[in-house]
Formats: C-alpha cells, structure tokens, sequence
C-alpha cells in the first residue's frame, strides 16, 4: 500500500498540490493513525495533511477520486471456462489464457504492471494516449496473442473469435486505463504550459476563449504583487530608541531611565494614481489595462482609478461597488470605445486630481499616447510629473511604434520618469512590480 | 465577527459549566470527537473532527481557514472546553513583535531592584579580597536580573509553561508581520523557544495550537507545511439548520428552516460578502426576539441589515427576497 500512497502523491503533484516531503511524511503518519479501512476517513486525514489552501483542496478531491476510481476490470464476453482460482495470475500466465480464464484481477494487475514499465504516469498530453496504451498492450504480450489468433484462426476454431472479441475489449480497458492516468496527470501541466505562453502573449492579440484563462493570471498576479509591495510597506516599523528623550526624561529620576521613547517613524503611505486609456485606438489592450486595474485597486489601498478617452473620469466607484466583468463592461460602456483625446483627458484628470497630486504619489499611466492630433497639453504633463513623486507609462505598443502617426509619446517621455513598453502580462508584472519597489515611498 | 464569537461562548457559559468533564475515551475516534464538540456547543463536519483528530495524534498545529464568521475562533475555543485545557489566545496584528507575543524583561522591576539593592553592593562587595572576587561577586548578582523571576511571560511562553498542555489560538495569523511568522516557526514544530538571556525553553506537554486565516495574504510555505490545514467553508442547509438549533435553541423549527434556506439562497447570488454563520446565527437570534413564527417579505426587508452588511449588497438581494423566500419554504 506504501507504493499506492507514493503514486498517488505523485499524482497529486502532479495536479499542482504542492506535497513537500515533510508533508509525505505526514500523510504516511496520518494514515497509519487512521488505516485504509474508512474510505472518508482515509481521505479528509489525507486532506488535512496535504492539501494546504482552498484550490489545493478542490484539487485534492478531485485526484483522489479519480485515483482511488480503478474500477474493476469489467468482464467481458464469455463466461470464464475455467473455474476462478485455478491459473494464477502470477505472470506466468500469458495474455490469451488470462483472457480464456476471464481472469479479471489478474489481468487488472498485468495492466497495472505494464503501465508501471512503460511509465504511464509520465504521460505530459492527452495526445500522448493511444501511444501509451500501444506500449502497455505490447507489453503485455499482445503480439503473442495475435499470433494465437492467428493461428486458432487458421484452424478454423471457433476459440478465436471468442479471443478477437475479448481482445478488443482489453482495448477498451486500456484505453480508460490511461484516460485516466492522462487525467491525472496531463491535465494540469497542459493547463501550465497554456498559462506559461498566454503570459507571454501580446495583449492584443489574445484570443477570446483565453480570456478566462487571462483572468486568473492577472487575478494572481496583482495578488503576487499586493503581498510584496505590502511587505515593503510594513518594514522599519521597529523604532530606535530615542536617546535625548529618554535622557531628559530620566532627569526626574535622579538619572534612571525609568520611561524609554522609541524614535516612531511617521509611515507616509504611498498614494497611486491610475490613469487607463480605454479609447478605439488600444481597444483590444483596454480589457486587460482594466482588468489589471481592478485587481490592483482589490489589492493596494490607496489607489485613484481614472479612465479616459477623449474625457476621463474617475472609475473608484465602480471597481469597488462591481465585480469584475460588470466594471470593466461598465467602465467601457460609460467612457470606452470612443476617439483618444489625451489633452482633454489630462485636463479632466488635473482638474480632479491635480490638488492631490503630491510627493507621495505615483502616477502610472496606460496608454498609447496616440492623441488624434489633438493639443497634446504637454503643460499639464509638466505639471504632474514636478508635482507626483514618480510618473509611469506604459505603452501596449513596441517602442519602434512610437511617434510613428499620431504618437505624441515622445513628447510626453520626457515627462515620465519611466516611459516603457508593455504589451504582455509578464513584462506588465516586472514593471509594475519594478514601480512598487522604485517609485514608492519606503515606510 | 470572531469576537462575536466569544461573546456568543460567554453567554453559553453555563451551559459549559454544567458540562461534565469529557472521557479520554471520546476522542480516540472522529465520532467520538464529532459528539464531544457537539456537547459544547459546537456542530463540526466531519472533515473538521477529522483535523482535530490528527492535531491530537501527529501533535502537529492546524491551520484555520476560510471566510470572516464559519466558526473558526469558535472551534478553538470549543476544542478547550472539550479538552478541559486552558485556552491561551494570541489576537496577532500588524506589528506585533515577540515582546508582546513571547516575553518582556520586566524593566521597570529590575530597575526598581537595582535601585533598593544600590546600598547594597558595598556591603556585598566588602568581604572581596580583591578585583577579581568582586567581579566575581557581582557577575551572580547580575545573572539573577535576567532570570525568570524578571521575566515577563506573553501568551506563546504561558501556553508552554502550561504544566497539563493547553489550547493556543494564534487568531488573524494573516494579519501579523511576515517576520513574526517566521519567528513562530520554532514554537510550531519543535513546541519551544530560545531566550538569548536564558536559553531554550520546551513545553512540558505540548500545546494544541490553532491558527485561524482570514487570508488577507497568502501565508508563507513554510508555515503552511508545518500545519495541518483545515478549510472551513460555508456550510450546506442540513448543517447549518442544526448549528442554528444548537445556538439558538428557542427558535421554532418552522422559522429555522425558512430562515436557513433563505440564507442559502442569499449566498447563491454574488455578492461582496456574503452572510456567513454568524450571521445566520444573529439573524436568527433577532427574530426570536421579535416573536417570529414565520417569515415574510417585509420581515426580511427590515431585518436584512443584519445579514448584509454593504449597502450595495442589500439594493442587489432586495428584488430577489421573494424568490428566496418561495424557494426556502418549498424546499
């Protein structure tokens, strides 16, 4: 049973549970504690040991049944002709007279044993099955029974196409047999290998049926991103003694430093102010700004949300009061769509935000910079960029791009402290990670 | 919402007090564990009597987690009582840092000591023959500042020093600095800590630790692998009807099971928080105070500020009570 537990952490490692061996040592403890008798008792101690958070448990579940589902070999075909029992399937028996016999559990071990040697449990892709299931039927001596049937054949006995059709049954058993090793294990890395390119795909040019997939990377992402830039934040909370208070103070007792200050440190907390393009010019680009956005606001708390196109607006409300897809839907709605006019759209965002913009602010903004050959305003950019701590753009379009048409980015570059670049989620991850760490207030 | 928690165990009391001491016995199985916590008030699935269950055999903590109001403070708390052990309970913040979560050197009483003491030293030191003896004389009396009679002890020292073992809830662990999780790591998996001044101190009889999450952030691996993990999620009708029974007794069965449905139905619908147990539970306190048999629409309009607690929430629900309500009294 031991080996039974090690292929099924295999399989939960598989399923992006993260098993460490301290926990593998845990689960072999627990199940020593509970034995394999109590299905459901067998699975939550399992459970509790390994599964470490609320995807992990779904997950968890989801693997042990389809783990812990080998169903028995179904009998197939004609009832057995010998008594069971008599053969012994101690793999001295060959595929045919396993098959004669209808021995089920004999056969059920052979599979097992054959997928063990071919390494059924490597299976990557789903595409990967029918050449699986060749090699464990060749494995299992499927060519001698071929040539068994063959030959009975010959002799015109009706034996054969009682092994043809019982043959062709062990197809079938194979075949389930690594649909599910395949979903086991496949699944989830091809979920990865998926999740590993959409990163690296142009925002642009994402396909609609990834859009969920993208979600949840962006969901995580500026979750990743929340935990390390709250950790910056909460550093250099210590404080130091305060050697001339403390001092002066213990004057009063004859010199005895009966009350101690500590020197507190004022914790400035750093402002963010988004200003999101979402006109027809980055139309395609402008679900994932948003969508970044409002995973963002979830996750830094002081964040100024603003989207423009030829107007902005301030969009807090809505990413707070919305979920997801009706914010951005609604956001669009209200303001999206419509032609660029990033003079207009700065003068709305001065005149809504300009008195707050201070030394604690960062400003990013998404955007392409393609203004319609309206005013830039590049006035008010100077504004800004003398009054904000830091401004961040970020352009979905490559840098050669830039000022081709009716680009003003080079204008506006030299206003920001960082003009970058960004049209995939992972470069959007480093920058915006970057920002956090650079442009932010310490403490 | 786990301070109501206490409050809801405080106003049970007597009902604890009166409990008779459980028997060892119990616990030796989940089902055992599953009556026992059911006797003090608390209805645990059988996932969650499971996790105590391995808590006490492997001696390891468990972590708590899931949504603000399942009961994951409550079951702390019941574990105690159905332990008959202490409950030492560490409320974690932003900031907190050993010397409020472990030990504090008691300042302000060895400067005192060193004061009184002053006049002292020179009768101490009269008898030296010579530098070195004094030194010598002086290094014992200061070796009795820094021991444990100036020694300030916080809830993880006292859960330690518990001579029968004890229940220690490290409650909102989420909340705490990530330096300070680091800092449990020690106490979690070896039930000790090191004091530079003393040296390291281990737990006679090691403590049940419970460490609840709300999931602010995502805790670090390592925490997460030293504990076992348990997930509270919102529970199904048939659960929650009898959690209702068990906390509020009075209540006719009529009313609890529209109450109960209705909630059910609430949480279908996306809403920004959803009304987790404690809620359920409140409500449903209210409800016995209004002499309610039955529900009705404009019942639930008046009350449904006790359920919901953002104004967009209830604006979304409002439309929809009747449905829920249709809903809850067929099923």
């Amino acid at each position: 049973m031991q080996r039974t537990l090690e292929d099924f952490l295999g399989a939960l490692r598989a399923s992006d549970v993260r098993v460490s061996p301290a926990e593998a040592i845990d689960a072999f403890r627990a199940v020593f504690e509970v034995g394999y008798g109590d299905r459901e008792l067998f699975r939550d101690a399992l459970c509790v040991t390994l599964a470490k958070s609320a995807e992990e448990i779904d997950r968890f579940e989801v693997c042990f049944d389809i783990f812990f589902a080998r169903d028995e070999f179904t009998r197939r075909g004609a009832e057995p002709a010998l008594p069971p029992g008599s053969p012994t399937p101690d793999g001295s028996a060959t595929l045919a007279e396993m098959l004669s016999a209808g021995d089920s559990a004999g056969l059920a071990q052979a599979m097992e044993a054959s997928a063990a040697r071919v390494g059924a449990g490597d299976i990557q892709l789903r595409t990967q099955r029918s050449l699986i299931v060749r090699r464990m039927l060749d494995d299992m001596g499927l060519r001698a029974l071929e040539a068994q049937i063959g030959a009975l054949r010959e002799r015109g006995e009706v034996e054969a196409d009682r092994l043809s059709e019982q043959r062709a049954g062990l197809f079938v058993e194979a075949n389930r047999f690594v649909e599910r090793q395949a979903r086991l294990h496949a699944a989830m890395t091809a979920r990865r290998l998926r999740e590993a390119l959409l990163s690296q795909q142009a925002l642009t040019s994402v396909e609609l049926q990834d859009f969920k997939a993208m979600e949840s990377l962006v969901r995580r992402m500026a979750r990743r991103l929340a935990s390390r830039y709250a950790r910056r934040r909460r550093h250099a909370r210590i404080g130091r003694l305060d050697v001339r208070r403390t001092v002066s103070r213990a004057m009063v007792h004859g010199g005895v430093p009966f009350e101690v200050f500590w020197k507190s440190q004022a914790i400035h907390k750093p402002k963010i102010a988004v200003i999101c393009d979402v006109s027809r010019s980055v139309a395609a680009a402008a679900q994932f700004l948003l969508l970044f956005l409002y995973s963002l606001n979830e996750a830094v708390e002081r964040l100024d949300a603003f989207a423009f196109s030829d107007r902005a607006i301030r969009v807090n409300d809505v990413l707070e009061a919305e979920t997801m897809d009706d914010a951005i839907t609604l956001i669009l709605a209200r303001i999206g769509m419509r032609p660029t006019n990033y003079g207009a759209a700065l003068e709305d965002f001065f005149a809504l935000q300009g008195a707050r913009l201070d030394r604690r602010t960062t400003v990013i903004v998404l955007g392409d910079g393609r203004s319609n050959y309206s005013d830039p305003r590049l006035d008010l950019m100077r504004q800004i960029s003398e009054r904000a701590r830091a401004v961040i753009w970020l352009n979905p379009e490559p840098e050669t791009d830039w000022n081709q048409g009716d680009s003003r980015m080079e204008s506006y570059r030299r206003f920001c402290t960082v003009a970058k670049s960004c049209n995939t989620l992972r470069q959007l991850e480093q920058i915006i990670d970057h920002v956090l760490r650079t442009y932010l207030p310490k403490h | 919402m786990e301070d109501g928690g206490l409050a809801e165990r405080d106003a049970r009391s007597p009902g604890v007090a009166g409990l008779e001491g459980p028997t060892a016995a119990s616990l030796d199985t989940v089902e055992g564990i599953i009556e026992g916590l059911g006797g003090v008030g608390y209805i645990a699935s059988r996932r969650i009597a499971t996790a105590l269950f391995m808590a006490t055999h492997l001696r390891k903590p468990i972590l708590v987690e899931g949504m603000a109001g399942v009961g994951k403070t409550e079951l702390a708390l019941c574990s105690a009582a159905l332990l008959g052990l202490p409950l030492v309970r560490l409320q974690c913040y932003e900031g907190l840092d050993e010397s409020k979560a472990l030990y504090e050197w008691k300042y302000g009483k060895q400067l005192l000591y060193t004061q009184i003491l002053k006049e002292h030293v020179g009768a101490q030191l009269a008898g030296a023959a010579d530098m070195a003896g004094a030194m010598a004389r002086l290094q014992d009396v200061g070796e009795a500042f820094f021991s444990e009679m100036f020694l300030e002890p916080r809830p993880l020292l006292k859960a330690l020093r518990e001579p029968g073992g004890a229940v220690l809830l490290i409650d909102e662990i989420d909340k705490s600095d990530e330096a300070f999780e680091a800092f449990l790591l020690e106490i979690l998996s070896a039930y000790q800590v090191s004091i530079p001044e003393i040296g390291v101190i281990r737990a006679t009889t090691p403590p049940i630790v419970f460490l609840t999450s709300n999931n602010m952030r995502d805790l670090g691996d390592a925490l997460k692998r030293r504990c076992l993990h348990l997930h509270i999620p919102l529970p199904d009708r048939r659960l929650e009807e009898r959690i209702v029974a068990s906390r509020v007794p009075d209540i006719v069965p009529r009313l609890r099971k529209e109450l109960v449905g209705f909630v059910q139905g609430l949480r279908s619908m996306e809403l920004r928080k959803s009304p987790s147990i404690s809620e359920t539970v409140d409500w449903a306190r209210a409800l016995v105070l209004l002499h309610v048999q039955s529900l009705d629409a404009g019942l639930v309009r008046d009350t449904l500020n006790l359920l919901l607690k953002f104004e967009q929430d209830i604006a979304a629900a409002e439309p929809r009570i009747g449905e829920f309500l249709a809903h809850a009294a067929h099923a």
